[in-house]
């Protein structure tokens, strides 16, 4: 069944503190060492990484060319890596264009580029979100203040397994002369995954 | 072995509606979509979520349109789906047509 993520997070959170104190008991890791080892990844973890991606794919075509052609390969150029978890997750960097705009999604449970983004927002969490932006997106783009041209085609994509998705939006006008650190400050986190233009 | 399925092709998302953990979403099932690339290859969710030995197999990007899937919209859905929970679509249409 795909519906059973659900549960209630108090249920969650304590059978995760449990595990901890037994793994703890047992010697198997070091008290602090699983905190420490967020800690040091949710550091490294900021939707300002995914903001740096796509202001240098703004700024140089043959990288914009790479990165949508295989996203991880180009990842270590700015000291960037899919490699968080366990194992290393695929990136496909989807491109907004004139005619076309994406948006992402996890309608299972909630997969997100955390190591380019950030922990993701409770809204995307969401079962609001998750169930309705697959049925009706500019309907939820609206909500979010983003009205898409009718024109234009949206594109969804539903992480549902093992890749994580991240948009890269259209540059903004007016911006020819901005260097690459002006650029990212136009990016934001929402835009990254779709429901603003930028 | 390779993938079975290749950028273009039709392919249907089976209708299965397992007892277990699985990772096809339920709004995809019976619908028939087109690959758009490979995404690599992983365990099957179905498997490997029961211990069961699960070898990894190709995982496709699969777009669908909004009307295929809702019977209404001018959007596309991509679904990552696993190469088990697909087959070949002779004929692609509506699933409410299909027997």
């Amino acid at each position: 069944m795909s519906g059973d993520h659900d549960g209630p997070a108090a249920t969650i959170a304590a059978r995760v503190r449990r595990l901890e104190e037994l793994l703890e008991q047992r010697g198997l890791v070091e008290p602090l060492e699983l905190d420490r080892r967020l800690a040091a990844f949710l550091t490294r973890a900021s939707p300002a990484n995914g903001a740096r991606v796509v202001a240098r794919a703004w700024r140089d075509e043959a990288f914009r060319g790479r990165l949508l052609a295989d996203a991880n390969a180009v990842l270590p150029e700015l000291g960037l890596s899919m490699g968080g978890g366990l194992q290393e997750q695929r990136l496909k960097v989807v491109e907004n264009t004139e005619d076309r705009h994406n948006v992402i999604v996890c309608t299972l449970c909630s997969c997100y580029p955390l190591a380019l983004l950030g922990p993701s927002p409770t809204w995307y969490k969401s079962e609001a979100y998750r169930s309705r932006v697959v049925r009706d997106p500019r309907a939820v783009l609206r909500e979010f203040g983003f009205e898409l041209d009718p024109g234009v085609q949206v594109s969804v994509w539903d992480a549902s397994a093992e890749s994580r998705y991240m948009v890269l939006p259209r540059r903004p006008a007016g911006t020819e002369d901005a260097d690459e650190q002006a650029l990212a400050a136009h990016v934001t986190r929402n835009g990254l995954i779709g429901v603003a233009p930028v | 072995m390779g993938e079975r399925f290749g950028p273009g092709d039709q392919v249907r998302a089976s209708r299965t509606d397992p007892a277990h953990h699985t990772r096809i979403p339920r709004y995809v099932r019976g619908a028939v979509g087109t690959v758009v690339e490979p995404e690599g290859r992983h365990p099957l969710p179905d498997l490997s979520s029961r211990r069961l030995p699960a070898e990894p197999e190709p995982v496709y990007a699969v777009r669908f349109t909004a009307r295929e899937l809702f019977g209404a919209g001018d959007h596309t859905v991509t679904v990552a789906l696993w190469e088990s929970y697909l087959e070949a679509a002779a004929l692609a249409g509506p699933r409410a047509e299909q027997p």
